[in-house]
């Protein structure tokens, strides 16, 4: 609890908290203040922001504040399914592996390793170019869950190798605890901070990369996310028209969650992790 | 080079005769520490405590844990960080006060120069991610920030060579790759780098094996023949270790000394029903010693959030009587020592415990 | 004739590590410990004695040689859980060995999990008690508390309840007295007597100390780099040490008595 209060100190946290709260903020009670429509022209194509339209119109002509408060709901979406895909394989994985030990953990450090080398974005782009019709918005945030938990695997098996040789493990042992029981209640309560670390990163990449495949034409079928929107700043030319309006407050949006998430996650650690806390 | 002059001389292995002691180095007088707890009561840790330590000399503070000691050494090195407060008193480093200073202050001019503490778990003080001369470039620095780095290699390793290091090699090892032994060396030379007029070593055995013990010790008394220690508080948790390390002695029980005197008198001839029972509680593998059952101390000490009325001890005393639990005690003097028991002259006392 | 004999051990070895690296901790070593007797494994630290003390606990398996329990090869019952029911343990540092999420009293009640035939939850909380005052603490003293609230001492006697509890045949105590005061090490040493006398337990007590093993043992069993080096009754052991390292340990003890670090570097320190 003390470390938690402790947190709440550090200036960084609350900027970074602050800003993460604020998008979020923007994306649950957006459709409150602004009437959302991203289906009807409401006036002509890359419309200058002004009045009515306060960041004006995309390519065909529909309102860009609806479009990036639907974008930035689908961009956090896509965020926290995949994050907590990838935390929750990684952690499984990790924590078992770092408990095991032996043989068992030798395959799994050999199968995380094996994931870790193959490019997210390659395995990304090839699935959804060959799945044309079938890449929903869920589809994604499970792929790039599924090839990202790596990440989580590695950093929570060391973690968990570390406390393996407690006492307090050893106690459970000779009181008839599975392993699974250990790994729940023995280990991971030790490890929830670290976790929640983890899965703040995760979501923080996650949001990112699948800006970065949308905007390469390879985003979802069936909604519309703040890559999807600079891919359509792309193709239809809004770069060299200098529509700026068209692609500026998408990018803004995505630095500013990942941004932020990577702020509250290097405050975390310098507050859980005992070898930076001085 | 403005290298401070310290004198190059080969380790002395074993123990050497040592100038006579001098002035006072340290003088607590009448100290009193508290914290407040989360729910925000007051507990006074430390409730009147005085003592002077000479240069040269080491004194031993006994007591089980809950007594105060750690809290009287945080107060004695002016640390007094939230939830711990000084209330009154004073407490003097050649004749200085350090108390009322703000942390930042008390690192900068107290702390590793003034007054230097020798952590309890040596082997795990040491960060496994830095090198030795890293660690030890970091204590100089923070009270000389504009110590060039050739200044400070030249003092590190005239330092290292001196407590009977391989300089050269071990200032530029991991914590890792180094033995116990070494490391804990290195943990004592790198706090006592500043030399600090006052050490404090706050039960740097307990944990160890009996013969690591014992070369802990018979290394801060090699350190203390070379004067890189000039004098030393012993606190620790085991009475009979004291008669083998400080010269004089203060039983310490619910913030208070109990028995302040010369190291024979408390250990063969205590005068307060506690020390003695310290003393009892000891094994000692003589011939003929195993029927003497050492007896435990029952109960734990009391918790000081709110004033107890009578002797401290009372409800633990194995010879408590009923005028214990009503009359204030002071410290006195009886038979050369300071004792806090209202029966210490008689011979109500020697039924407890005492040395084998 | 190994009918009255609790472990008995033939050139048992633990090896951790392979090849170059490979690291003997165990190293041939062979003993027979007797139904009710209390046997310490001294040495220091590092001297394989708790990576032998885990074996007897199952917690890890001998490399080479057999070990014995109650006759039959330790892991004669697939199920360790048969083996934890006879043989337990306590540890060194008992604020290591409770989990720090959930109340001490909720973790004493963990042990019932060992049990074949699970007790009602009254009877669960009943036992809970007696044990508790079985080592001097009253019941309610611990209601609701968390491990980092109670004190050393009190921590360790809560190791100690729980042995109350399973009543195994086998104490394994693994340096219990080491992170306890001086003044709380008798009373530990006393409970280790009354579960010797009163529920009949076998009792291995490791210890760097040989003057506490000199108090509780029938008989002690000196260690050095993975090696039995000495054993006997300890009056012979303590008072006519045939090997160095016993003498060497005898000689570390801070006894008042007996000259320990040279006194003159003790006094010339002090003046």
């Amino acid at each position: 609890m003390e470390l938690v209060k402790g947190l709440f100190k550090i200036p960084s946290f609350l900027f970074g908290l602050a800003l993460f709260l604020g998008t979020l903020g923007l994306a649950f009670f957006g459709p409150l203040l602004w009437h959302i429509d991203v289906v009807s022209r409401v006036g002509d194509p890359y419309m200058a922001p002004g009045a009515g339209h306060w960041l004006g119109t995309d390519h065909l002509g529909v309102d860009m504040v609806s479009m990036l408060i639907t974008g930035l709901r689908a961009s956090l979406y896509v965020g926290f399914l995949a994050g907590v895909v990838a935390t929750v394989v990684g952690t499984l994985i990790g924590v078992y592996g770092g408990y095991k030990g032996g043989l068992l953990d030798d395959i799994l450090t050999v199968a995380t390793n094996l994931f870790l080398v193959i490019p997210t974005l390659i395995v990304l782009i090839l699935l959804s170019s060959s799945m044309e019709k079938g890449r929903s918005l869920t589809l994604i945030a499970l792929i790039i869950g599924c090839t990202t938990w790596t990440w989580s695997a590695r950093a929570v098996r060391a973690q968990s190798a570390s406390l393996r040789a407690r006492d307090h493990v050893a106690l459970a042992r000779i009181n008839g605890y599975s392993t699974i029981e250990i790994v729940l209640e023995q280990i991971l309560p030790y490890l929830l901070s670290y976790v929640f670390m983890v899965f703040i990163l995760q979501t923080a990449t996650a949001i990112l990369t699948e800006a970065t495949i949308s905007m390469l034409g390879l985003g979802p079928y069936d909604s519309i996310s703040l890559g999807k929107i600079l891919n359509d700043a792309r193709t239809n030319e809004a770069l060299i028209g200098g529509k700026w309006w068209a692609f500026i407050p998408a990018m803004v949006l995505v630095t500013v969650i990942a941004f932020s998430l990577y702020v509250i996650n290097t405050a975390m650690e310098g507050v859980f992790n005992p070898r930076l806390r001085k | 080079m403005t290298a401070p002059a310290l004198p190059v001389q080969a380790p002395v292995p074993g123990p050497a005769p040592k100038p006579a002691a001098g002035k006072v180095v340290l003088e607590v007088e009448d100290l009193r520490v508290h914290y407040l707890t989360r729910f925000g009561a007051k507990i006074q840790a430390v409730d009147g405590v005085t003592f002077s330590l000479k240069q040269g000399e080491i004194l031993g503070i006994a007591g089980e844990s809950g007594c105060g000691k750690t809290t009287l050494v945080s107060g004695c090195m002016g640390l007094y960080i939230p939830p711990l407060y000084h209330t009154s008193g004073d407490v003097r480093i050649d004749g200085q006060s350090i108390v009322g200073m703000t942390p930042e202050q008390n690192r900068k001019e107290v702390l590793g120069r003034k007054i230097a503490m020798i952590p309890q778990g040596a082997l795990n003080s040491l960060n496994p991610t830095r090198k030795i001369k890293d660690m030890a470039t970091d204590m100089i620095l923070s009270h000389d920030e504009s110590a060039d780095k050739k200044t400070i290699n030249d003092r590190l390793r005239e330092r290292f060579s001196r407590i009977g290091l391989d300089a050269q090699k071990v200032l530029n090892s991991y914590p890792v790759e180094l033995p116990a032994g070494t490391k804990q060396r290195c943990v004592i030379g790198i706090s006592t780098l500043l030399n600090p007029k006052v050490v404090v070593a706050d039960e740097p055995t307990s944990a160890l094996d009996v013969s690591t013990q014992k070369s802990v010790i018979r290394l801060l008394f090699e350190l203390m023949n070379q004067e890189i220690i000039s004098s030393m508080l012993f606190i620790t948790h085991e009475l009979p270790l004291l008669r083998h390390v400080s010269s004089s002695i203060a039983v310490m029980y619910a913030g208070e000394f109990v028995e302040y005197g010369s190291t024979e008198q408390v250990i063969f001839d205590g005068r307060q029903p506690y020390s003695r029972a310290l003393m009892g509680s000891m094994l000692s593998t003589e011939p003929g010693q195993k029927s003497r059952k050492p007896v435990a101390i029952e109960g734990a000490p009391p918790k000081l959030d709110k004033p107890i009325p009578g002797c401290r001890f009372a409800e633990r005393c194995p010879v408590a009587q009923p005028d214990c639990r009503s009359t204030d005690q002071v410290l006195r003097v009886v038979g050369g020592r300071q004792v806090r028991c209202k029966y210490a002259d008689t011979d109500l006392v020697k039924q407890v415990g005492g040395t084998v | 004739m190994t009918e009255h004999l609790k472990f008995e051990a033939t050139h048992i070895s633990r090896v951790f590590g392979h090849g170059k690296k490979a690291v003997t901790a165990v190293d041939d070593v062979s003993f027979a410990i007797k139904d009710r007797e209390i046997i310490s494994l001294v040495g220091q630290s590092g001297c394989g004695k708790t990576v032998l003390a885990k074996m007897l606990l199952r917690l890890e398996q001998p490399t080479r040689g057999e070990l014995l329990f109650n006759g039959k090869p330790i892991t004669a019952t697939g199920d360790p859980r048969n083996h934890w029911r006879q043989v337990q343990a306590v540890f060194q540092d008992p604020f290591s060995c409770f989990n720090q999420f959930f109340t001490i009293r909720n973790q004493l009640k963990a042990s019932f999990r060992l049990f074949e035939k699970k007790p009602s939850p009254a009877e669960i909380e009943e036992r809970v008690d007696q044990a508790l005052l079985a080592v001097n603490i009253k019941p309610r003293e611990i209601d609701g508390k968390f491990p980092f609230e109670l004190s050393g001492g009190q921590m360790q006697r809560m190791l100690l309840a729980r042995i109350f509890i399973l009543k195994p045949q086998v104490l394994i105590a693994d340096e219990p007295t080491s992170m306890v005061d001086a003044c709380s090490r008798a009373s530990i040493l006393d409970y280790l007597m009354k579960l010797k006398e009163e529920l009949s337990m076998t009792i291995v007590f490791v210890t760097h100390d040989i003057g506490l093993a000199y108090y509780v043992s029938d008989s002690i069993y000196i260690m050095h780099k993975g090696k039995i080096v000495e054993q006997g009754p300890p009056d012979d052991v303590t008072q006519r040490p045939q090997s160095d390292v016993t003498k060497r340990l005898l000689e570390d003890i801070p006894d008042v008595h007996r000259e320990w670090i040279p006194r003159e570097a003790a006094v010339a320190a002090a003046r």
